[in-house]
């Protein structure tokens, strides 16, 4: 993993909040090098998760939101070179030697991935694998240790803890895989919870339970939680924030009742509208982007959105930055209308 | 058929030095092989009483020196390459279609017929080979082509396993079951869908055959059941080699570099080729 | 519905899985039961989580795995069809698979994999091949530029289309769309679920239209299927389903939706301890209603005895309690 630092441009997300910023990324990039093709997975982000929020980061494939975690903890594919700025409470992890990063991982900072089958030894009991970080981090006996995790896996709804810890992953049921993900990232109480679409290969009525979980448990230990995902109907009870990714960049940023009830950028737009509902009415036809989600390799060279923009015009061959505007969200657009005028730009097409 | 997949495989493999290193070895050691004995005055089966075991030298003509017959070096290891490396592709060969045929029709058809197709290939596995060669030539006499057929009825033992397992996880794509809703039947399955995407694992394991034919026919002459003289092969010098080894090192030393090298660069090529197809390996990162 | 000649009729259909380990155990039924019936022209959709037997559905329906029952298809008994017989049929019925990319040979690209049903159906047309796949493809939205593209050098949704034009190729009656937009971009699933409203009013096709997406299934259905452990429970027009459901499962399937307004709570979600258990569901339950186990609404009797199915509103309910 190569970094290259570059002095960090002053850009200021002030948002109307005095809570301190848990986690700071400025200019994040991470750049893949394949087949004489470059790959730019993540374009420039700034970002900022303060102390018991939840911010939401929604994007497609090649969005680069998967790509964004998994540089947050250093464990980017290798032959990723990484560049800018990732503080977490003031320190800089990008670059950090690894030694640092292990010891953030999984104590301060925790991530729950999104297929419970693979991210789980099969080979390996459910007791062993809960315990094995948090020996290591809390330093704890292998009694207290198994305590602690028949605990969380009652807190995470799991019926007969002591039994299932000598269970194998096999013999649980999807949902309770992903719990014990989710058990396991709190084993030992990070104050950083990264969520990278933990809800995806769910059922929906189990999706309801696990989202409905980590809504209680952040309510009860406060922890601030980054939630990554396609799904813009399981973010909408969970997340305070949200930022909106498209071709590795932010195009969006704003609270949740702000982008649900008038998004701004064309591209938040169009998701919105292109969701089939069951609480509205049937549309006669269901609106859609048209166009495909850019490869990455071979992006226009402003807004990475504009072949499939309703609202293209030729200043958008100048890529745009991410402004702040004056009720506190960021918007990344050359356009300036209101959430009607780009409502009715996609209605037109 | 899939011009795309080949393509980016020959970019990966032009990518790293040491596998393109290894192919202009070897096609040097081929051109060298097809045409110094066209144009060299010296031919591999004349013997010279007077050239007798004149060691490598600039002067006189003989670069490798000559052999106890007084054979020239240069054109009986160049003709032992030729031998080497005939043998070894066409006996590859023959044992790829066996093999692949054998592996995809027992992998995809299942059931019983594919226990009875692996368990003659069990069966088979069990033959000791070089008592099975003696026989063939006791049979059908030392005939030089008896010679490729023999290895490649006992090579194609191992393509077979590996294609069946293969065709094994081939069989259970998503695109298989789409063509069999389709309607597309047992024969043209195979032709059409798995044998095309077996090609890459089948050139991998073709290239990488190959050595082993050579080092395996290298034995036989060794041993004195693969070409007769005064034809050789570098196995056969190899054998020459080590009788005169006190003496004269250089009968044994420059046969054995030559097989050594070849037998080097195919492997760089096989594995390089295993790589390239791999689609989720990232060149220039091992 | 009167009136139209019933294309697809299917009564007490199961599909039984060998488990390979537990020979003793008897086998798991994935599809235990199940009977309706889709007129043509009409779109059906079937929805249920996973392990509901709603694959295995389309699966037994074209002849991929080995079921017992009566399916009667255009008035031919299917499951007993073979050679020419099942080939004749293999023309009327086509399938949409899931997974875009891995339902395209890779090895093949787009122009041959598109005529591949022309070649094994017409093959002494091939002169005709070309124009007719071009002719398909511009119906997909799909340009000439794709022809020679290898399934890998295509995005989701543009593999999807080529799927759907290699289903489309024969004209088919029936399309099974086994959760066809599931793996695609949530921006190209609305594409998607435009073009199969399209197609289908093009081609006057019958849809089966499997999913576990209830939003989109309303979009694109006039009638639901609901399956629950390989039994369906069950069955309505739109309008009743998602305006009056009456199987408990419905409702929850409903309530658990999520939707994209933050004002609205979520209302809670049934207990997780209902929904554990073991990942081998199917066997589990041994008489009376499958669901029993996570129903609110369970008593007595659904231990002991299966509900049948009956009318209940302008629903099929399979539930001992709907209508009260």
């Amino acid at each position: 993993m190569r970094c290259v630092t570059r002095s960090i441009p002053a850009t200021s997300l002030a948002m109307t909040d005095a809570r301190e910023p848990l986690l700071q990324l400025r200019s994040l990039g991470v750049t893949y090098h394949r087949d004489a093709r470059v790959l730019r997975a993540v374009d420039g982000v700034d970002l900022e998760l303060r102390e018991r929020e939840c911010l939401g980061v929604v994007g497609e494939s090649g969005s680069g939101k998967s790509q964004l975690l998994l540089a947050l903890l250093g464990l980017s594919a290798p032959g990723a070179q990484l560049r800018g700025s990732i503080r977490y409470r003031g320190e800089e992890l990008l670059g950090a030697p690894r030694a640092r990063l292990e010891a953030i991982r999984g104590r301060r900072i925790a991530i729950v991935f999104q297929d419970p089958l693979s991210a789980l030894n099969p080979f390996l009991t459910i007791g062993t694998q809960l315990t094995e970080a948090a020996r290591r981090a809390l330093q704890l006996g292998r009694r207290e240790a198994l305590a602690r995790a028949a605990e969380l896996l009652s807190t995470v709804q799991i019926d007969a803890p002591a039994q299932r810890l000598r269970c194998y992953p096999h013999e649980l049921s999807g949902g309770m895989r992903q719990r014990v993900l989710i058990a396991m990232a709190l084993m030992c109480e990070p104050e950083i919870l990264l969520l990278d679409e933990p809800t995806t290969a769910l059922d929906v009525t189990v999706q309801a339970q696990v989202l409905d979980l980590l809504r209680t448990l952040r309510e009860r230990s406060g922890v601030a939680t980054l939630f990554v995902t396609h799904d813009l109907g399981a973010l909408a009870s969970m997340a305070d924030r949200i930022a909106v990714m498209y071709a590795g960049r932010v195009v969006e940023l704003a609270s949740a009742t702000a982008l649900y009830g008038a998004p701004l950028h064309p591209y938040a737009a169009g998701l919105l509208r292109s969701l089939p509902r069951l609480d509205l009415p049937l549309p006669a036809r269901l609106p859609s982007i048209p166009g495909q989600p850019p490869d990455l390799a071979d992006l226009p060279a402003g807004c990475a959105f504009a072949p499939r923009c309703p609202l293209v015009h030729e200043r958008c061959t100048q890529r745009p930055e991410l402004r702040v505007l004056p009720d506190g969200r960021a918007l990344a657009c050359h356009f300036t209308g209101s959430t009607s005028a780009v409502d009715a730009a996609w209605t037109g097409t | 058929m899939s011009g795309g997949l080949w393509q980016q495989c020959w970019r990966r493999l032009r990518a790293r030095p040491s596998t393109m290193i290894a192919t202009w070895i070897l096609a040097l050691v081929v051109a060298a092989a097809l045409l110094v004995p066209m144009f060299s005055p010296f031919d591999y089966a004349t013997p010279s009483w007077t050239q007798v075991f004149h060691a490598p030298a600039f002067a006189g003509g003989h670069l490798f020196g000559t052999d106890s017959l007084g054979r020239d070096l240069l054109v009986r290891v160049m003709w032992g390459c030729r031998i080497s490396l005939l043998v070894g592709i066409a006996a590859s060969l023959i044992s790829v279609v066996i093999g692949v045929s054998w592996g995809a029709v027992a992998g995809y058809v299942g059931g019983r017929v594919d226990s009875a197709m692996m368990r003659t290939v069990d069966v088979l596995y069990t033959l000791p080979f070089i008592p099975f060669v003696i026989v063939l030539e006791v049979l059908f006499g030392r005939h030089f082509l008896m010679v490729f057929i023999a290895i490649g009825a006992v090579s194609w033992l191992d393509i077979a396993r590996i294609v069946r397992g293969q065709t094994l996880s081939i069989r259970e794509q998503d695109y298989i079951e789409a063509a069999r809703a389709l309607g597309v039947g047992t024969r043209t399955m195979i032709w059409r869908h798995v044998l095309p995407n077996l090609s890459g694992l089948v050139a991998v394991y073709a290239t990488l055959t190959i050595p082993g034919i050579i080092l395996f026919e290298a034995l036989l002459s060794f041993l004195g059941l693969g070409v007769h003289a005064p034809l050789a092969s570098l196995g056969s010098l190899v054998a020459e080699g080590t009788n005169e080894m006190q003496a004269n090192p250089y009968l044994l030393i420059i046969p054995a570099a030559f097989l050594a090298t070849i037998i080097l660069c195919l492997n760089r090529l096989g594995d390089a080729l295993r790589d390239a197809l791999d689609p989720r390996h990232e060149p220039g990162h091992d | 519905m009167s009136g139209t000649p019933i294309m697809l009729e299917v009564r007490d259909l199961r599909v039984q899985y060998r488990s390979r380990q537990a020979a003793s155990q008897p086998a798991a039924f994935a599809v235990d039961g199940v009977s309706f019936s889709i007129d043509a022209g009409e779109s059906v959709g079937l929805v249920g989580e996973s392990g509901s037997g709603k694959s295995s559905i389309a699966r037994s329906l074209l002849r991929l795995v080995p079921a017992t029952g009566s399916v009667r298809f255009e008035q031919r008994e299917l499951l007993s069809l073979r050679g020419s017989g099942l080939r004749a049929m293999r023309e009327r019925m086509q399938v949409v698979f899931q997974d875009p990319l891995g339902a395209l040979d890779p090895r093949m690209n787009v122009a041959e994999l598109v005529a591949e049903p022309l070649r094994e159906f017409r093959p002494a047309m091939r002169e005709q091949h070309a124009r007719q796949v071009l002719a398909m493809l511009a119906r997909v939205g799909l340009g000439s530029e794709v022809l020679a593209r290898f399934p890998h050098q295509l995005s989701g949704g543009q593999a999807q289309r080529v799927g759907l034009a290699r289903a489309l190729m024969l004209h088919p009656r029936l399309l099974i769309c086994d959760e066809p937009v599931a793996a695609l971009d949530v921006s190209i699933r609305s594409q998607i679920a435009n073009l199969l409203r399209d197609m289908r009013a093009e081609l006057g096709l019958a849809l089966l239209f499997i999913a576990h997406d209830l939003p989109t299934v309303r979009y694109l259905c006039d009638r639901i299927l609901v399956m629950f452990r390989g039994r369906l429970v069950e069955q309505a027009s739109r309008e009743a389903l998602f305006g009056a459901p009456q199987h408990p499962y419905t409702r929850a399937l409903l309530a658990a939706n999520p939707v994209p307004d933050p004002a609205r709570r979520p209302a809670s979600p049934v207990p997780a301890a209902a929904a554990g258990g073991s990942a081998m569901t199917a066997s589990a339950v041994k008489g009376g209603c499958p669901y029993r186990d996570r129903c609110p609404l369970a008593f007595a009797r659904c231990a002991e005895e299966a509900p049948v199915i009956r009318q209940v509103g302008a629903s099929l309910v399979s539930c001992h309690r709907a209508g009260e």
